[in-house]
């Protein structure tokens, strides 16, 4: 019987598949940033008492784990939406006028610089510093979805098609 | 020495003599660098650029980390490394609140000093940072991550030294700030207090926490008597506040301030050390001969027993069981000098003044008490004493010295040794010897400045393998060595701080080793000077036995003069939700914390998961994987609806789960196991 | 199957791969870099194969090598053409055509007018604006032509998840040379004989840094490929490992021949999944050839790669950072000495080699080092990638020799300088900053200036990792240095008190300057900030992070002048500072706000349009309220 898919509840299958990403990485710490990825990818963030799973199991401090995850940009700590939109700031975006497109999206989804995820979890925006699509200044991407040229018109769409799709 | 061997510094030829790198080799020539985060017991870190230097050919280079080549022509005191020297203190001392008359750590700052020294006129910028808090919930130490200049050596001192790494950077750029896991305070997490942290901060960022108002208020209060134990460490560093240097009679001055600061008496921690002599080599006696619970770990360092307490609680049985020096002292003065002084036990108050930072913990330790009352009341620090006599205006030099009260004011050599890495245990040989049959042997090796040293002691018909280890980590990988069976001893002495207690973080800040070194030299001459160098030899420690205490291990000794030792938890949390939660479910907590796991608790979480999945018991019921509660030796170790039950198996846990579903099982939320 | 039974002969597997392609009478290649499939060149390609199909032709997505006969096309995707606002780009040979901006609906067109009768589709074509002829090919479109794509030329043809088409085209080769045929010793001299310089910004000759490695004593050594290219605006890391990643790999392993590595990191950026999914399957490509794993190519040495993907820092493409963060640890540099070639990962002899740099080498082992040296510049031999981004025609990824000047890479190869609408202004040409937020900016005074290593740097710039943005007339300087202080502020690591401190107080400072609160001290203690912070860094990303503060107080001075002394902005971008304007549909010329100005800022005739020349306004405002046409604002 496999183990992980007898434990049906969600969060006790999620537990086991840190469990065996540990395992997968042979508890070696200096695998630790591959480890939080692999864990940011089951739980869509990184859960504090996960942390200090990740910290006894490779018999680091959870202090110095609580400062690789807050170091990178990439690692979570609070849950974020469904959809994660990310505008581009880099150079050539930035040019291009990409902070109209991060005020636009800003003011449909209601969210500041400090709340960066709706109340519904729905939608967390952010701004990233280059995603290397230079060529289609400006940028963003939605979950893996790559936008180029992106107008905050078009921005605008992008945000509705999927609320449509979800029913919103 | 040829001409290969020499570099230049500011013109001048210098010898090269092994040195680890450029630093070290100028200030060998007297020349003073500036450095913040450079600490000769530490890894190098390279951040504060403070000690840059000129070297030609190659630009501007840190000292700390350039190694020294035969030839390198370097100047130290270039107009652009002056202006950088100046500039980076003026980014400091704008990126905090530095406010210097309302600090405990102002004139043992090296931010202070520096600044000063060179020559900042005027802070010029002004982008200030937010405020953030500061943490209190330590009992021996304060964190105002305000006064932080992120030079690590407090990270890495916990690490590196202590092996236990309680604080780390987090975050990135300017909102680096240095903190435990998650933010949590101090007190929530795996840290021992042993200080040492502090010990190295150069600024006011971790200091200790300041206990001398609750001091005065008991002097002040007519209804109390007040005494105060001072611990053997102490008396070589005090005279280092108030300039004292060579100062033979710093003990009787300070003895003389105490009185005039209103305590009603005032005792020895030598004394008691002589009493924990004979309880702990009695101890010793007693398993070396059964040839069990060996090796005997010394207990009077409360940072290595809380250790012991979170990490080893397979070596806890091994701890002795006698209390520290500062315990059996509140123990027994409380037990017999309300009788001697005419006095309510509760009128008695108990103040010890330490070297130490985590005595202030062990003090509170609720074995440590009687009533609701404990033993020793307040634990004030050296550095607090010093302040204190200040505070008074007495001008602690001039004082002429006085002799202490009896009767706890007797000691022998041996409890003052205590003050030093290695000296219980020499004391410790002392008695055993006496009692083998064998001379009085120093042990060189003992004293030498090594973080774990090995000695055997040969005495007539046994062979006693000691180690004497300072730095947590040094314990740790003794630990380790011995689980694996890669060495053995009979006798481990664990000091947290290095050079032991004289190097606590509660004394005088030390900025050079050779400070700390003087303090163990000095306790040395102070033991050597004594009459009485074995602790049996005190007569009012031999009164003790004759009016109460019987002899060394009775029952009224142990009541008296010994404790116990419980696992604790590393860190405070509530563990991983592994189904969902909600009003009505049994909650039920698996601790999947290492003793635990080693004891089969995640094949039992699989198993009781796979139950609920089965039993399709997942809305009636919420587990959660939790680290630890505390019943490390007797795992694994499971919380049904407050119950706590050790050793579980399945079966006890579906019984008590059901038990608790049907409303059968009282809500519990004792400390102790029901079943 | 495990190449460890027996040595598979590579040649073979490419000339198998050569030989079954050339039964196809077409090849239609769709670019498949991330921007072309962001515009859904997967779609169109799909599109193409279903309608094809529906008329007779069939387009093969894979070769099958028991295949005899001739076919009809083979269809393949390739990395980054470069081209990227022209795409989704396909190029169809051997007709020798490149289609621009191509959608689903356009394949019908395609396949009946080019596929059936040979024709071109003219609407598709890429049209020079600059002359308005229509380009067939990449020989005849301007943005190609004035290149010399040599590491880029295979990422526009190469199917990057075909290892056999990579080694149909000489592949490898040069690895096995190197692993067989040569000592670690040669391998290091021919590098060093051809004068490759580091492509990541540092420009080290490659060839002496392996030698500093080779010579350290083994046995364990380690090459990572670093491919954690932040620097906002460049893309030429990602667009080699996204389309050809196996020349990264063949650079790794000769790398590793010479240094005496048994294994390699390739650390790549996690905002790049599309290079990492490239990445990976081809070291699982290699891998199942037996080129990477034990006895590489019967030599009985070793050579494995793991792939890394970054966790969102800048800082880590500083070599001892991304080493740092390799370990599991926070990506904090470390003091140097000691250099990573005697001390790197987990303290072992370690090379960290730039991703176009790796891509260089199987060309000189190709070419050999003379003729590689022959190219470029005497300093600095050899082509350069660029980014070219900004106000200018033709955006996209360029590569030339060093020794280009930057006239020809701005006016000819990118089409000239825009508006921000795009049309192009033929006097629009205010700066090019270039190396991002480690680069200084290159003017007028610069345009005829031979760009390589040594030139730039003579002049307070540096070539960096290749990102040129070019900047118009419209663009204010002192936002631009914000721009950058900005991101560096949010990368730095914080570990060293200049950078995290100094680049703290110094984007305060710009704040206040483009917030028109300068001071007389304001200037002098940027400057003497930045002083520092270069000079007491630990490391690259904070002794660079002052440069495009001093380059652009070099090189335009007087408009941080205005900003701070006359809190004008003459760019007009600073909306705190704007001056106010005149409009001249509702202007009727009646001269009264000219003759109330106090320092004889507005021009114009009577009864015509004034105007207001913003270096001399003093913002008093006395204009605006003098206007009974409401003509004035922005005071």
């Amino acid at each position: 019987m496999d183990a992980t898919a007898a434990i049906a509840p969600e969060l006790g299958r999620k537990y086991e598949r840190v469990l065996q990403i540990l395992d997968a990485h042979q508890r070696d710490k200096s695998r630790l940033v591959p480890i939080l990825q692999a864990v940011q990818e089951e739980y869509r963030y990184l859960p504090e008492e996960v942390m200090t799973l990740v910290a006894t199991s490779l018999g680091i401090p959870p202090a110095k784990v609580f400062g690789v995850a807050t170091f990178y940009s990439h690692f979570a700590l609070a849950p974020k939406g469904k959809y994660v939109i990310r505008v581009c700031d880099g150079t050539a975006c930035h040019v291009k006028g990409s902070q109209d497109l991060v005020d636009v999206l800003q003011e449909s989804l209601k969210l500041t610089p400090s709340r960066r995820t709706t109340l519904d979890m729905m939608f967390t925006l952010e701004t990233v510093s280059c995603l290397g699509a230079c060529g289609l200044a400006p940028a963003m991407v939605v979950n893996d979805e790559v936008h180029g040229q992106v107008k905050p018109e078009a921005a605008q769409a992008i945000l509705a098609g999927i609320q449509q799709q979800e029913g919103m | 020495m040829s001409a290969a061997q020499t570099l230049t510094i500011d013109g001048f030829k210098v010898p090269i003599n092994g040195e680890r790198n450029l630093l070290e080799v100028i200030r060998k020539a007297h020349i003073e660098l500036p450095t913040f985060c450079y600490h000769s017991e530490l890894s190098i870190y390279g951040a504060c650029r403070l000690c840059m230097v000129d070297l030609e050919g190659r630009g501007t280079v840190a000292a700390c980390s350039t190694p020294p080549e035969p030839g390198m022509k370097i100047r130290t005191q270039t107009t652009a490394i002056r202006e950088l020297r100046k500039v980076t203190l003026e980014l400091l001392l704008a990126s905090g609140k530095h406010d210097c008359p309302t600090c405990t750590k102002s004139g043992s700052c090296k931010l202070q000093s520096l600044a000063q020294r060179l020559g900042v006129e005027r802070v010029r910028f002004n982008a200030p940072l937010e405020d953030k808090p500061l943490d209190h919930s330590s009992n021996g130490l304060v964190r105002d991550p305000n006064k932080c200049v992120l030079c690590g050596d407090c990270v890495r001192v916990c690490q590196e030294i202590q092996g236990i790494g309680v604080l780390d950077f987090t975050q990135r750029g300017s909102k680096v700030v240095v903190t435990p896991a998650f933010d949590k305070p101090m007190a929530d997490v795996e840290c021992v207090q042993c200080g040492q942290c502090a010990a190295v901060c150069p600024t006011g960022a971790i200091t200790v926490k300041q206990d001398v108002d609750p001091v005065h208020l008991a002097i002040n209060d007519p209804a109390k008597t007040v005494v105060v134990q001072i611990a053997p460490a102490v008396r070589v560093a005090l005279g280092e506040m108030f300039n004292m240097g060579d100062d033979t009679q710093v003990m009787g001055r300070t003895v003389a301030a105490l009185r005039r600061l209103g305590f009603d008496k005032v005792y020895d921690t030598a004394f008691a050390a002589d009493l924990t002599i004979m309880e702990e080599a009695q101890e010793f006696l007693t398993r070396f001969g059964k040839g069990e619970k060996l090796p005997l770990f010394t207990s009077c360092c409360p940072a290595w027993v809380q250790l012991a307490e979170q990490e080893f609680s397979e070596e806890l049985p091994q701890l002795s069981s006698c209390r520290s020096p500062q315990a059996m002292f509140g123990s027994f003065a409380k037990a017999t000098l309300p009788a001697e002084l005419g006095i309510k036990r509760e009128n008695l108050v108990v103040v010890s003044v330490m070297p130490c930072t985590a005595k202030k913990s062990e003090a509170k330790r609720p074995e440590l008490g009687q009533d609701g009352v404990q033993d020793v009341d307040i634990v004030i620090t050296t550095q607090e004493l010093g302040r204190m006599i200040q505070d008074a205006g007495i001008t602690l030099a001039e004082l002429e010295p006085e002799g202490m009260d009896m009767p706890f004011g007797v000691k022998t050599g041996a409890g003052i040794i205590f003050g030093n890495s290695g000296g219980v245990t020499e004391a410790v040989i002392r008695h055993v010897a006496g009692v083998m049959g064998g001379e009085n042997p120093v042990i060189e090796e003992i004293r030498s400045d090594k973080g774990l040293r090995t000695a055997v002691l040969e005495l007539p018909g046994a062979k006693v393998r000691i180690a004497v280890v300072s730095g947590l980590a040094n314990a740790r990988a003794l630990v380790e060595d011995m689980r694996a069976g890669r060495q053995q001893y009979d006798f481990v002495e664990v000091m947290a701080c290095p050079g032991g207690c004289s190097g606590g973080a509660g004394q005088p800040v030390a900025m050079t080793a050779a400070v700390r070194q003087k303090r163990t030299d000095n306790l040395r001459r102070l033991d050597a000077s004594m009459d009485l160098r074995v602790s049996k030899e005190n007569a009012f420690i031999t009164k003790a036995y004759k009016d109460l205490l019987v002899e060394p291990n009775s029952a009224e000794a142990h009541h008296l003069l010994h404790t116990h030792y419980s696992t604790r938890r590393r860190i405070t949390g509530d563990g991983i939700a592994l189904t969902d939660a909600g009003a009505g479910r049994v909650p039920v907590s698996v601790c999947v914390g290492t003793s635990c796991y080693l004891r089969g608790s995640q094949k039992l979480l699989k198993e009781l998961l796979h139950h609920v999945e089965d039993q399709d018991l997942g809305e009636a019921v919420e587990i959660r994987a939790t680290f630890c509660m505390e019943g490390c030796d007797r795992g694994p170790t499971v919380r049904v609806a407050g119950h706590v039950l050790h050793r579980a198996d399945l079966d006890t846990v579906k019984e008590l789960v059901e038990k608790a579903r049907k409303g059968e099982l009282e809500p519990c939320e004792a400390e102790q196991p029901c079943h | 199957m495990s190449a460890t039974i027996e040595t598979v002969d590579l040649q073979a597997v490419g000339q198998a791969y050569n030989d079954a392609a050339k039964l196809f009478q077409r090849r239609i290649v769709i670019c498949g870099g991330t921007g072309c499939m962001a515009n859904g060149a997967m779609k169109v390609s799909e599109a193409l194969r279903k309608e094809a199909g529906a008329q007779g032709i069939e387009l093969a997505i894979e070769l099958d090598f028991e295949e005899t006969r001739t076919q009809d096309g083979l269809l393949t995707k390739s990395g980054c053409q470069g081209f990227c606002q022209m795409g989704p780009l396909l190029s169809i040979e051997p007709d020798g055509i490149v289609y621009c901006k191509v959608r689903p609906a356009d394949v019908q067109e395609i396949v009946r007018e080019t596929l059936m009768d040979g024709k071109t589709v003219e609407r598709l074509l890429y049209k020079d604006p600059a002359t308005g002829k229509i380009c067939r090919g990449h020989h005849e479109i301007p943005f190609y032509a004035l290149q010399q794509r040599t590491v880029l030329k295979s990422c526009g043809s190469l199917d990057p998840e075909n290892v056999r088409e990579y080694l149909g085209q000489g592949g490898y080769q040069g690895a096995i040379r190197a692993f067989t045929a040569m000592e670690p010793e040669a391998v290091c001299k021919d590098i060093l004989d051809s004068g490759l310089r580091g492509r990541g910004g540092g420009g080290f000759p490659t060839g002496r840094k392996w030698e500093m490695a080779r010579i350290q004593p083994g046995p364990k050594k380690y090459i990572v490929c670093n491919g954690d290219e932040g620097d906002p605006g460049a893309f030429m890391d990602r667009a080699v490992m996204e389309g050809n990643p196996h020349a990264v790999l063949e650079g790794m392993m000769i790398a590793a021949r010479a240094i005496g590595a048994d294994e390699g990191y390739v650390y790549v950026r996690a905002e790049y999944p599309l290079a990492v999914a490239r990445v990976r399957r081809a070291v699982k490509d290699a891998e199942e050839l037996g080129i990477l794993g034990d006895d590489v190519f019967g030599s009985g040495m070793s050579f494995r790669v793991q792939v890394m993907e970054g966790a969102g820092a800048f800082v880590c493409g500083e070599e001892t950072a991304l080493l740092a963060s390799i370990m599991g640890q926070r990506g904090m540099p470390m003091p140097k000495p000691p250099f990573p070639a005697q001390s790197g990962l987990h303290g072992k002899p370690t090379i960290i080699n730039n991703v176009e740099t790796l891509a260089t080498i199987p060309l000189i082992f190709a070419q050999g080092p003379a003729a590689f040296r022959a190219q470029g510049t005497a300093a600095s031999p050899g082509t350069k990638t660029f980014a070219l981004t900004g106000h200018v025609s033709n955006t996209g990824l360029i590569e030339v020799p060093f020794g280009t000047t930057l006239r020809h890479i701005v006016f000819e190869v990118g089409g000239g300088v825009t508006f921000k609408d795009g049309t192009v202004d033929p006097d629009g040409f205010k700066a090019v900053q270039i190396g991002g937020p480690s680069g200084g900016c290159l003017t007028k005074d610069h345009l005829d200036l031979p760009m390589d290593f040594d030139n730039l740097t003579k002049i307070g710039a540096m070539v960096g990792s290749g990102g040129l943005v070019v900047m118009n007339q419209g663009t204010c300087m002192v936002q631009v240095a914000k721009f950058f202080m900005q991101f560096t502020q949010n990368e730095s690591c914080g570990k060293c008190v200049p950078c995290r401190e100094g680049t703290r107080q110094m984007l305060h400072l710009l704040e206040e300057i483009v917030e028109g609160r300068g001071t007389d001290e304001t200037l002098p203690l940027l400057e003497s900030l930045a002083r520092n912070v270069k000079l007491g860094s630990l490391c690259g990303l904070g002794k660079t992070a002052p440069n495009p503060v001093l380059s652009t107080l070099t090189h335009f001075r007087d408009e941080y002048e205005a900003h701070v002394h006359r809190k004008v902005c003459p760019s007009r971008e600073c909306k705190a500072l704007m001056t106010p304007a005149i409009d001249a549909a509702l202007c009727k010329g009646c001269t009264l706000c000219a003759r109330k100005c106090p320092v004889d800022a507005i021009q114009g005739e009577r009864k015509s349009p004034h105007s207001i020349d913003a270096s001399k306004c003093i913002r008093c405002g006395a204009c605006v309220e003098t206007c009974k046409f409401n003509a004035i604002t922005g005071a």
